[in-house]
C-alpha cells in the first residue's frame, strides 16, 4: 500500500512537468507555430527559476522568473520564426541548443546550492485519508495549477471567439489574413504562452520535483512534451492522459529496475515514443479526410501589403 | 477614353461607393493606376479584366486588406479610410473570394462566425446563419467540417457568411470559376435578389457571356488602367474581349479538314472501385478515340472525372490491362512513365501541386514529366541544357510571360502557368493527349492559345481528350461530347447534335437513370 502511494505520487510529480510544457506547445501549435525550443525554453527557466528562488526565498517569485525566463526565449524564437518568416524547424532547434548552454551559465553558481522545496497542500483530517487523501488533497500547488491550466486552455481554445481565430489561424493563415486577422500578432502571444508555460514547468524540476539545480536536468522532458502533443492529437483532454502516461512510464522504468526486473531500461524510456507513433497511425487511419493536426503547422507566412 | 455609363436609372442622387484616382504600387510596379470607379445602389457592376489587370489589388483596397498609395475611397459620397477589413464590413461591405477563405478543419457555423464581428453568440449565430441559409436557397449544415464539403457548398459558405453581416455592398470575385452551369444559374438567382433588395454588387469575371446577361454596368481594367466603363448588354463579347485585351482576340479556328484516323486511345469497360470514402466508382466506362479527333468529356464535377483522370494517366492502375489501350497496346497495367512512352501525354486539372510541383523551377519541372522519353536523361545524369531548352521552347511557342528565364512554376500567374503545362506536354508531340479543365481560371487570351493548341495537336494526327466543366468550351474545340454521371459515361454525341439543353439534361443523369431502372427492372 505505502509503496503504491508512492508510485502515483511520484508519477504525479513526474507528470507535472510534461503536462504544463506540453499544454503550452499545444497552444502554440494551434495557432500554427511549431516550436521545436521547448527544451531549451524549458532548462533556461529551471536555471531562472531556481536562481529567482534560492535569491528572495520565494517559491512563487521563482515561479515567476521561470515563466518570465521562458516567454523571452520564445520572443527569441518569434522575432525569427515570425517576424523574419525563417525556417521554424531549424529556429526552435537552435532555441534548444542555445537554451542548454545558457542554462549553464546562468546556472553556474547555483550549483549545490539548495532550496525549501515547494509546499504541499496540508488539509486537516482530509489529507490523512488514507491512499487518496495525500494523492487528492496532498500535492504542490504546480499539480493543481497544470490540470486547472489544462481546463482553460480547453475552455479557451472550444468556448470562446479568440481561441476559435487561434484555430482559424493554425489551420490556414492566408484566410485568416483575408478576412482580417493578424496572424502574426496572434501567433505571438501563442508562442509566448508557450515559452511561459515551457518556463514553468522547468522550473517546476528545482522548486518542487528535486531541491537544487543541476545543469542539464530537464533531460529531454521538452521532447517528451512535444511529443505528447502529437500523441495527443492536439486535443487538451487527451494530453492529461498522455501526460500521466509518459509520466507513469518513466517512473515505473525507475521502479523496475529498482526490483531488478529484466527488461532493459532504454527499451521502457523508448514506450512513449513509440506510443506516440501508434497513435498518429491509429488517427490517421481512423480518419477519412481533414487533418488532426492544425493544417498551417509549421508554415512560414509572410502577409501581402 | 469613352465613358457610356449605364443604362439603368439611377437610384439615389449619389454612388454608395467610388474610388476616385486610386493607385497602388508594389515598388516600382504599378497595380493600380488612378482608377475612378463609381457603383450605385440596385447594381450589379462588372469589373472585367484579364489576370494581372489590376482587378483584384483593386477590390482589396475596397475591402480594406490593401492600403491605396494615392487616392481616395468614397462611401454614400463621404472619404473613406479603411484600415482593415473589419471596418469595411462593419460599414457594409461583403466579399466573396475567388480562392475561398474557409478553413478546412473548422465547421461550417465556426467559418461563418469567423467572418463576422462577434457582436452575437455563438449560438444566436447560428440560429441566423440556418435562416439566412434557408430564406435565400443556399442550404447549409453548420455543423459539418468545410473539408467534407463539395466545391458548390464551400462557395455557399463564403454567400451566406457575407450575406449574415446584411451588407450594401457586396464584392464577388470569379464566383462561377468552379461552378457547374447549373449551379452558376443558381447563384445568378441569388444575385438578382440582393440588387432587386438594393444592395450593390461589384462582379469580377472574365466570362463576358455571364457578364452581358447580369451585369448591367462593366468597368474594363487593362494592364493597371481603366479602359472603359460600358453597359455589356449593349456590347459584344468580342467588343468586351478587344477592350479586356487590348487587341483583337484571335478566333479559335479549327482545321479545315482531318483526317481521322487509327484508333489511339480505346477504354474497354473500365470499372474501379474509388480508393477512398468520398471518391467514384467508376461503372462499365467505354470509349474509342482516334487520332485527329477531339472528344470532349462533360458533367458535374464530382462525377468520376478525377477518378477516370487517374486511371488514364496511370495513377491509379486498372486490374485488368486491357481494359486501356493506348496506341494498341494494352495499357491498364502499367506505370505512368510506361504510358508516357507508349506516347501519352498528361495534364491534369490541378495545376499547383499536381500539374507542376509549385517550389521547383519550370526546368526541373519539365524534366519531371519529360524524363521518360527524349534526351532530358543521359545515363542517369540530367541534361540541364535540354530541360533548360523545353522550357524556352514551351515559352516561345505558347507565350509564357515570366519574370525570369527559369522560375519557380508557382511564381507564374494561372494562366502563364498553364500555358506552359500544356505546351511541354504539346511539345513532346503526344499521340494521345488527356487533359483535364485546360482553361480553369485562365484569362480570355491564354484560354484562345490553348484552345488553338489543341485543336492543332488534333490536326497534327493525335486524339485529344478534354475534360471540362465549361460547355461552350467543349462545344467549340470538340468533334464528339459525352457526358459522365455517377460514375457512368454515356455515349458520344457529334458536337452539332449535342444542345445545351440536351448535355445539360444528360449531366442531370436523366437517360442514364431511365437505362439503369431499366436494368434494375431486368433483374
Amino acid at each position: 500500500m505505502e509503496l503504491i502511494e508512492a508510485i502515483i505520487l511520484s508519477v504525479l510529480a513526474a507528470s507535472t512537468p510534461l503536462l504544463l510544457a506540453a499544454t503550452g506547445e499545444l497552444v502554440a501549435e494551434r495557432s500554427g507555430v511549431l516550436n521545436l525550443g521547448v527544451e531549451g525554453m524549458m532548462i533556461v527557466g529551471a536555471a531562472c527559476g531556481f536562481g529567482g528562488a534560492w535569491l528572495t526565498g520565494s517559491i512563487i517569485i521563482g515561479a515567476l522568473c521561470g515563466m518570465l525566463a521562458g516567454v523571452l526565449m520564445s520572443l527569441l524564437f518569434a522575432a525569427m520564426a515570425l517576424g523574419l518568416a525563417v525556417n521554424q524547424v531549424a529556429t526552435g532547434l537552435a532555441l534548444t541548443i542555445f537554451g542548454v548552454g545558457l542554462s549553464g551559465l546562468i546556472g553556474a553558481r547555483f550549483v549545490g546550492e539548495r532550496i525549501t522545496p515547494a509546499p504541499h497542500l496540508q488539509i486537516p483530517f482530509v489529507t490523512d485519508i488514507p491512499l487518496i487523501g495525500r494523492i487528492l488533497f496532498g500535492e504542490d500547488a504546480f499539480v493543481y495549477l497544470s490540470l486547472a491550466l489544462v481546463a482553460a486552455v480547453w475552455w479557451f481554445l472550444y468556448r470562446t471567439r479568440a481561441g476559435l481565430i487561434l484555430r482559424a489561424c493554425g489551420d490556414n493563415h492566408v484566410s485568416a489574413h483575408a478576412l482580417g486577422y493578424p496572424v502574426l500578432k496572434i501567433r505571438m502571444y501563442a508562442v509566448m504562452f508557450g515559452g511561459a508555460c515551457a518556463g514553468l514547468a522547468g522550473a517546476y524540476l528545482p522548486l518542487a520535483y528535486t531541491p537544487f539545480f543541476i545543469p542539464g536536468m530537464t533531460a529531454g522532458r521538452g521532447w517528451i512534451a512535444l511529443a505528447l502533443t502529437v500523441f495527443a492529437s492536439w486535443l487538451p483532454g487527451r494530453l492529461v492522459i498522455g501526460a500521466y502516461l509518459f509520466g507513469a512510464v518513466t517512473i515505473l522504468q525507475l521502479h523496475a529496475q529498482g526490483a531488478g526486473i529484466g527488461i532493459p531500461s532504454q527499451f521502457m524510456s523508448s514506450l512513449p515514443y513509440l506510443a506516440t507513433v501508434i497513435v498518429l497511425v491509429l488517427l490517421s487511419r481512423a480518419r477519412t479526410g481533414g487533418s488532426t493536426a492544425p493544417a498551417a503547422l509549421g508554415t512560414v507566412f509572410v502577409p501581402d501589403r | 477614353m469613352r465613358d457610356t455609363t449605364s443604362a439603368a436609372p439611377h437610384t439615389s442622387a449619389t454612388p454608395l461607393l467610388q474610388t476616385v484616382g486610386l493607385t497602388k504600387r508594389y515598388g516600382s510596379f504599378l497595380a493600380n493606376d488612378k482608377i475612378d470607379l463609381d457603383v450605385w445602389p440596385q447594381q450589379i457592376h462588372a469589373l472585367l479584366g484579364e489576370n494581372g489587370a489590376g482587378k483584384s489589388t483593386l477590390v482589396k483596397a475596397i475591402y480594406g486588406l490593401v492600403q491605396p498609395s494615392e487616392g481616395e475611397l468614397r462611401w454614400e459620397g463621404q472619404t473613406m479610410v479603411l484600415s482593415g477589413p473589419s471596418q469595411a464590413r462593419a460599414r457594409g461591405i461583403g466579399m466573396v473570394f475567388q480562392h475561398f477563405s474557409l478553413f478546412d478543419n473548422l465547421t461550417v457555423a465556426e467559418n461563418v462566425a469567423l467572418g463576422l464581428d462577434g457582436k452575437e453568440s455563438f449560438k444566436e449565430m447560428s440560429a441566423r446563419l440556418q435562416q439566412v441559409s434557408r430564406s435565400y436557397g443556399l442550404p447549409l449544415d453548420p455543423k459539418r467540417e468545410v473539408w467534407q464539403l463539395s466545391v458548390g457548398e464551400r462557395q455557399r459558405i463564403e454567400i451566406v457568411r457575407a450575406l449574415m453581416q446584411n451588407p450594401k455592398f457586396l464584392i464577388l470575385d470569379e464566383p462561377t470559376a468552379v461552378l457547374t452551369p447549373q449551379e452558376a444559374d443558381q447563384l445568378f438567382v441569388v444575385l438578382e435578389r440582393l440588387k432587386s433588395e438594393g444592395r450593390a454588387i461589384l462582379y469580377i469575371s472574365h466570362k463576358l457571356e455571364e457578364v452581358k446577361r447580369l451585369c448591367d454596368t462593366a468597368t474594363i481594367l487593362r494592364g493597371g488602367r481603366k479602359v472603359s466603363t460600358c453597359n455589356p448588354k449593349a456590347e459584344t463579347a468580342a467588343s468586351l474581349a478587344r477592350m479586356m485585351v487590348g487587341t483583337e482576340i484571335k478566333e479559335v479556328k479549327p482545321a479545315a479538314s482531318r483526317e481521322i484516323t487509327v484508333p489511339r486511345l480505346v477504354i474497354n469497360d473500365l470499372n474501379l472501385e474509388p480508393d477512398d470514402a468520398h471518391g467514384v466508382h467508376l461503372k462499365g466506362i467505354s470509349l474509342e478515340l482516334r487520332g485527329g479527333e477531339i472528344l470532349g468529356i462533360a458533367g458535374v464535377a464530382g462525377n468520376g472525372q478525377d477518378e477516370l483522370f487517374a486511371a488514364l494517366s496511370g495513377e491509379r492502375l486498372a486490374r485488368d490491362p486491357g481494359t486501356i489501350v493506348i496506341e494498341g497496346i494494352a495499357a491498364g497495367h502499367l506505370s505512368i512513365s510506361r504510358r508516357r512512352k507508349l506516347g501519352a501525354a498528361f495534364v491534369p486539372e490541378e495545376r499547383l501541386g499536381h500539374g507542376t510541383a509549385p517550389r521547383m523551377r519550370l526546368s526541373e519541372n519539365a524534366l519531371l514529366t519529360g524524363h521518360a522519353a527524349g534526351n532530358m536523361v543521359q545515363h542517369g545524369f540530367v541534361n540541364t541544357a535540354a530541360t533548360l531548352n523545353a522550357v524556352d521552347r514551351a515559352t516561345e511557342t505558347f507565350d509564357v510571360r515570366k519574370a525570369k528565364r527559369d522560375p519557380e512554376a508557382a511564381s507564374l500567374s494561372g494562366g502563364n502557368l498553364q500555358k506552359f503545362i500544356v505546351g511541354r506536354e504539346i511539345l513532346r508531340n503526344p499521340a494521345v493527349l488527356v487533359v483535364s479543365q485546360p482553361t480553369w481560371g485562365v484569362d480570355a487570351g491564354a484560354a484562345a492559345v490553348i484552345r488553338q493548341a489543341l485543336l492543332d495537336l488534333a490536326a497534327g494526327g493525335a486524339a485529344v481528350l478534354v475534360t471540362s466543366q465549361d460547355l461552350d468550351e467543349l462545344i467549340e474545340i470538340s468533334d464528339r461530347i459525352a457526358v459522365m454521371f455517377h460514375g457512368h459515361l454515356s455515349a458520344s454525341l457529334p458536337t452539332a447534335e449535342a444542345s445545351r439543353e440536351k448535355l445539360g439534361l444528360l449531366m442531370g443523369g436523366s437517360s442514364l437513370e431511365t437505362k439503369e431502372q431499366a436494368h434494375a427492372a431486368d433483374t
